[in-house]
């Protein structure tokens, strides 16, 4: 059944963080009374060798929400947020909701401990970010970065960033501070709550000989090259040797895409830290 | 209740082989919503289209395209991604160890709680020959047709393996010039240091909690009932002062903080 058309919508980007050079988050970095005035930018790029799904001429496609109901194509302001409580029962919650549930204190990232970054279990690790000092915060920016990056310190934090409270450890790398995501006790399961068995008495002889092992294959660091993306290097092969043979080729005239642009993310931060953004 | 493991394989440390179970160890606790048609409260779906005509494209029609330059395509058949696929195995080589924490926290993904399969003799000595040593392994391995790299470590008497993110999706803090300004002085320094210390101590993740999150099931809970409470929008006020006076005033007040505690 062919469906109605809805009015165009430009979900043709995926709205990656990547394709805009703005922070993804600002706000204000405290210890004890001493604000820092933070943008916060993106840590990760995203693999590069994500896939677009074409039509049968190789037009690209879009993604599009429709009833149910009336199988027609919904815009944005046709839709709201909903939260099951029971089969089929939804309480909706609004934007304007989510934003004044916000804790008072959500814009401050507020160290309020510090602890030595090799203290925290690298289960927690989530995400990570770079901060990058705003609103002429330099100088204390500075101040808090080059007393933690002396002792390997990590503040510990939380903070509401696009409706959603994160756990933080910040700190400190060649002087720029790192942001990384963590999860919260409760999300990380613990052995038992699993149902792993209770630690048994093993033989000396057995962790000897793990040890020895161990040690006969220990290097002083690991190298980055060990950590390629084996299944992306083989697509970009694949597809380099078909483009060379003129294989499955499309041609498509570039349809109007709103910030296509993929900005280097890499060249947003470097201004940023140069405290040239105004320019970005 | 005690979960499911999701994977089985093996460890393999040259000629020594360790099966074991795979669980995650994540239990995402986000509050998830669903995305609803306003006027029917149901629950919409997605499906592709062309994006001028709007036209749907069913499934069967739809082709993967990698972009090599704007608006040229090379078409990926399914052959072509299977092609990709690694050959299936059970084993997780371990063929290198390298000092706890010396891997950056940006480089760890998710974590996924090993139980033994088997032998709990060879699990556990291999957790305690670990932890002893401060090492841990990095292993390479094929789960459900993805590839993985990970680290292999001993959390208290417990296996641990965390899959590591491909260097060429992080970004790196040393390709990144300092940041620009003047440096802080000597006796800025060194309150700052101070200030620093009496907020030092240990990792305790269980004392933050998740308030939002809280907050927000309630209201959720409330709404349900029929009777959401007013919300008002908070303003976050700024203040600036001079950053000697802030310092000094922030030691003043932990001291005495930490005087009466």
């Amino acid at each position: 059944m062919p469906r109605k058309k809805a009015t165009r919508k430009s979900d043709s980007g995926d709205g990656d963080a990547q394709r805009s050079a703005r922070p993804f988050w600002s706000g204000t970095l405290t210890f004890g009374l001493v604000s820092v005035p933070v943008d916060l930018y993106p840590g990760n790029r995203t693999n590069r060798t994500q896939l677009r799904m074409l039509g049968p001429k190789g037009e690209p496609l879009s993604r599009r929400y429709y009833s149910q109901k009336t199988e027609r194509d919904l815009d944005n302001d046709q839709m709201v947020r909903g939260y099951e409580i029971d089969k089929d029962k939804y309480v909706i919650i609004t934007d304007e909701e989510l934003e004044r549930l916000a804790p008072e204190k959500s814009r401050d990232i507020d160290l309020r401990s510090f602890v030595e970054l090799k203290e925290i279990p690298p289960l927690y690790f989530d995400r990570s970010y770079f901060l990058a000092p705003s609103e002429g915060s330099e100088k204390a920016y500075k101040l808090l970065s080059e007393t933690m990056e002396k002792e390997k310190l990590a503040g510990v934090a939380t903070f509401v960033m696009r409706g959603k409270e994160y756990l933080v450890a910040i700190f400190p790398e060649n002087g720029i501070m790192r942001a990384e995501t963590m999860r919260f006790a409760d999300e990380l399961r613990s052995p038992k709550e699993i149902g792993l068995p209770e630690k048994k008495k093993v033989p000396a002889a057995s962790v000897k000989k793990f040890e020895n092992i161990i040690a006969r294959h220990s290097d002083k660091r690991l190298s980055l090259s060990e950590l390629k993306d084996e299944k992306a290097e083989k697509l970009l092969k694949l597809v380099e040797k078909k483009r060379k043979q003129s294989k499955n080729i499309v041609e498509v005239e570039e349809p109007e895409r709103e910030e296509t642009k993929v900005v280097d993310l890499m060249e947003v931060l470097k201004k940023s830290l140069a405290g040239k953004r105004k320019a970005a | 209740m005690a979960a499911r493991a999701i994977w089985k394989g093996e460890l393999k440390l040259n000629s020594t082989k360790v099966p074991v179970k795979l669980y995650s160890a994540v239990q995402d606790q986000t509050v998830r919503f669903h995305v609803l048609e306003e006027k029917s409260k149901t629950r919409v779906k997605q499906h592709m289209v062309e994006t001028d005509s709007g036209k749907e494209v069913p499934a069967e029609e739809i082709q993967k395209g990698f972009e090599v330059e704007p608006g040229t395509f090379v078409i990926l058949e399914e052959e072509d991604l299977e092609s990709l696929e690694p050959e299936a195995s059970r084993e997780i080589e371990i063929e290198q160890f390298v000092p706890t924490a010396q891997i950056a926290p940006e480089y760890y993904d998710r974590p996924y709680y090993l139980g033994p399969d088997g032998d709990q003799n060879a699990y556990f000595a291999l957790a305690e020959a670990l932890s002893k040593q401060e090492k841990e392994g990095v292993a390479h391995w094929v789960m459900r047709k993805q590839p993985y790299v990970g680290a292999l470590r001993a959390e208290d008497d417990y296996l641990v393996l965390v899959t590591l993110r491909p260097a060429a999706e992080v970004l790196s803090a040393r390709d990144l010039p300092r940041p620009a300004g003047r440096a802080p002085d000597k006796k800025e320094l060194s309150m700052a240091r101070q200030l620093v210390d009496l907020l030092k101590g240990d990792f305790e993740p269980k004392d933050f909690k998740d308030e939002y999150r809280a907050r927000v099931m309630e209201f959720i809970e409330k709404k349900a009932k029929g009777h959401a409470p007013k919300l008002h929008l908070v303003k976050t006020k700024r203040k600036a002062a001079s950053l000697d006076k802030v310092l000094t005033k922030s030691i003043e007040a932990l001291k005495k903080q930490k005087r009466a505690a």
